[in-house]
C-alpha cells in the first residue's frame, strides 16, 4: 500500500536521499556528442526538463540531463541518469515499468538503486508526473537514438 | 464580516480544511446547491421548446436567473447577457464571432502581460489567422499595467484592447474606466475579463464603459460550466452568431438561414439551465452579503495576509505592495522550495494553495518565475485561515532545509 498523504509520508516523499540529489544533482549537464536528445515539459507547473544519451554498440554509454523543476523531478532525473550507465534500452524499458509499478504498489524496488527512494512519491498521485518526467524524456531520447 | 463556514457544505463537513484558492473556483453555499435540486424537482423541461406549461416553467427559470444576474452586474438590459461555460467560452466567442468580422491585416489587437491564457490565446491566434499585430502591453515592477506604455501601444490601427479587471496571479486590480478612455480615444473596443472581477468587486457594467463583461459563475459561488458575457446591444446585434444549430435561429431556409433575437442569437442548444439557476442563488447570496461587505473583507485578509507572509525568512511576494490595489490574491515564493513541493506540504496539513503558472505564462516570464504559489482569499475564509498558511509554511521552511548543509 502507498504510504498515506500525511505527515509520515510527507517524512517518505522528502527523505534526506532524495533532496541530497535535488541539491546536488548528477549528471547534470547536456552531452556533445548525444545519439539522442528529447525534452518533455509538464504543462501543469512549466517545469521541462531535457535528457541527452550516447549510445555506443546498444548499450547506454552516457546520460545527462538540463531542466527546472521540483525536488521530485530533479532527484528522479538525477538517479536515472546513474542508473541508466550501461544498460540496454531494452534494460531501461523494463526498469521503467517497474518504476510505473513502485508508484502505484508504493514498495520500494531495490533493483533500481537509488530510486527506490521514491517509492514515498505513490502516496502522492499529483506528484507521479513529477516523478515520470525525466523517465519520459529519456525514452524520447532512446527512441531517436535507435532511429539514429 | 464573513459568511458563515456552515453556509458552505463541503466548509462544514471538513472544519479542519483550509481552502485558500477559491481564485480557481469557489466553494457552493447550500442555497445554490438546494435551488440545483429544486429546478430538477419542480421545473425541468427544455425551454423554448414545448407549448407545455412545464417546459414555461424551465423557460421561466433560466430567463428569471438571467435577468438576477445582469442586475446584480450592473446591466439594464438583460438580453444582453449572453450565458456561455464560462470566461474562456466568452473570450473565444468575442475573438472568433466579433474578431473575425472586425480585425484585418495591418490591424492591432492589444492585450496585457498578466491576462490569463483564456485572455491571451484566443487574440494572440486571431491576430496569426487575420495576419493583424499582436502587442502586449507590459507590467510596472509592482505587477500593474504600465498605462504609460498601454497609451503608446493603443494606435490608430488598433481594433480592440482585451484585458483582464483583476489579475488572475498577482491579484492587481486594474483601472477599467481608464484603459477603456484609452482604447475609445481611438475607436478601438475595450473587451474587459471579468472572471476574477465580478466574483470580488461591485460590478456596474452600464457604468464601466467596457464593451463586453466576461464573467465565470463557478468563481462567484456559483456552479461550473455557466458564465457569460455582457455586451453592448449595438455590438451584439452586429456580430456573426458564434455557434449554430437549435434556438438561435429565426427561419432555416434550404439555402440560407436568419437569426433569432438577443440573447438566443448566441446561445446556440439547449442551454444550462441548471447552471443559471444556480448562478442566481449564488448572486442572491452574495447580494446578501453585499458586494461592499465582500471587498472590506478580502482587503482586511489580504492585508493581513501579506503583513505575516513577509515575516518568513526567504519570502518573495509578488504583485503590489497595498492590499487595496489587489483582490484577495496572494502570490509568493518561498526561498528555494519549488511552489509544487510547497503545496505538496501545506496539504498535507489540510490547506488547499495552488501551486503552477496559473495559465498566465507570459506573466510568469515577466516575473522570471516557472511557478509561484497562490492563496486566495472569499467570504468564507478568516483570520485563522491566513495563521493556518502562515504556520504550515514555516514548518514546510523547517523540513526542507533540515539537513540543508
Amino acid at each position: 500500500m502507498p504510504t498515506p498523504a500525511d505527515s509520515a509520508g510527507l517524512a517518505a516523499l522528502y527523505q534526506e536521499r532524495i533532496l541530497e540529489h535535488y541539491r546536488r544533482p548528477r549528471h547534470k549537464g547536456a552531452l556533445e556528442r548525444a545519439t539522442g536528445v528529447h525534452s518533455v515539459k509538464n504543462p501543469l507547473c512549466g517545469d521541462a526538463v531535457t535528457v541527452s544519451v550516447l549510445v555506443v554498440n546498444g548499450v547506454v554509454a552516457d546520460a545527462r540531463f538540463t531542466g527546472t523543476g521540483c525536488s521530485i523531478m530533479q532527484a528522479s532525473a538525477s538517479m536515472l541518469m546513474e542508473l541508466v550507465r550501461e544498460r540496454t534500452p531494452h534494460e531501461i524499458a523494463d526498469c521503467a515499468l517497474r518504476f510505473d509499478a513502485m508508484l502505484a504498489n508504493g514498495t520500494a524496488d531495490e533493483t533500481l538503486g537509488a530510486l527506490s527512494a521514491l517509492a514515498g512519491v505513490a502516496g502522492f498521485p499529483a506528484r507521479h508526473k513529477c516523478a515520470k518526467l525525466a523517465w519520459r524524456a529519456l525514452a524520447g531520447a532512446l527512441e531517436q537514438s535507435a532511429g539514429a | 464580516m464573513s459568511a458563515p463556514r456552515a453556509d458552505f457544505p463541503l466548509l462544514a463537513a471538513q472544519p479542519s480544511l483550509v481552502y485558500l484558492d477559491s481564485a480557481a473556483t469557489a466553494q457552493k453555499p447550500r442555497v445554490v446547491i438546494d435551488a440545483i435540486r429544486d429546478y430538477y424537482e419542480t421545473a425541468n423541461a427544455n425551454p423554448h421548446r414545448g407549448a407545455y406549461k412545464l417546459s414555461g416553467a424551465a423557460t421561466d427559470a433560466y430567463h428569471g436567473a438571467r435577468r438576477e444576474i445582469a442586475r446584480f452586474l450592473g446591466a439594464a438590459d438583460a438580453d444582453t447577457l449572453i450565458f456561455t461555460r464560462g470566461t474562456t467560452e466568452a473570450m473565444n466567442l468575442l475573438a472568433t464571432a466579433w474578431g473575425h468580422q472586425h480585425v484585418h491585416r495591418g490591424d492591432r489587437v492589444v492585450v496585457t502581460r498578466m491576462e490569463h491564457h483564456a485572455n491571451f490565446v484566443p487574440w494572440q491566434q486571431l491576430a496569426r489567422d487575420v495576419g493583424a499585430e499582436f502587442r502586449i502591453c507590459e507590467l510596472t515592477d509592482d505587477g500593474r499595467i504600465d498605462m504609460d506604455q498601454l497609451r503608446l501601444l493603443v494606435t490608430a490601427n488598433t481594433k480592440v484592447v482585451a484585458f483582464g479587471h483583476v489579475s488572475n496571479a498577482l491579484g492587481t486590480i486594474n483601472d477599467v474606466r481608464e484603459i477603456v478612455k484609452i482604447a475609445h480615444a481611438i475607436g478601438a473596443v475595450a473587451f474587459c475579463d471579468g472572471a476574477q472581477g465580478a466574483p470580488h468587486l461591485r460590478v456596474e457594467f452600464d457604468a464601466l464603459g467596457v464593451d463586453a463583461y466576461a464573467f465565470s459563475g463557478h468563481k462567484m459561488l456559483g456552479p461550473m460550466g455557466i458564465g457569460g458575457v455582457i455586451a453592448r446591444r449595438a455590438l451584439l446585434e452586429s456580430t456573426h452568431p458564434y455557434q449554430f444549430g437549435g434556438d438561435m435561429i429565426e427561419f432555416v431556409f434550404d439555402g440560407d438561414s436568419t437569426w433569432n433575437t438577443l440573447p438566443h442569437k448566441f446561445e446556440a442548444g439547449t442551454p444550462n439551465v441548471e447552471g443559471a439557476v444556480g448562478l442566481a442563488a449564488a448572486v442572491r447570496y452574495l447580494d446578501g452579503i453585499d458586494m461592499d461587505n465582500v471587498r472590506a473583507h478580502e482587503v482586511e485578509l489580504t492585508r493581513y495576509a501579506l503583513a505575516q507572509l513577509a515575516t518568513i525568512d526567504g519570502m518573495q511576494l509578488f504583485g503590489p505592495a497595498a492590499a487595496e490595489a489587489r483582490s484577495g490574491v496572494v502570490s509568493f515564493n518561498l526561498s528555494d522550495i519549488h511552489p509544487h513541493d510547497l503545496s505538496t506540504m501545506l496539504d498535507v496539513d489540510g490547506v488547499c494553495v495552488r501551486a503552477g503558472h496559473h495559465c498566465a505564462q507570459p506573466l510568469m516570464r515577466a516575473i522570471h518565475q516557472t511557478a509561484t504559489v497562490r492563496a486566495s482569499f472569499y467570504v468564507y475564509n478568516t483570520a485563522a485561515d491566513v495563521d493556518a498558511l502562515v504556520a504550515s509554511l514555516r514548518r514546510a521552511h523547517a523540513r526542507f532545509h533540515a539537513h540543508a548543509g
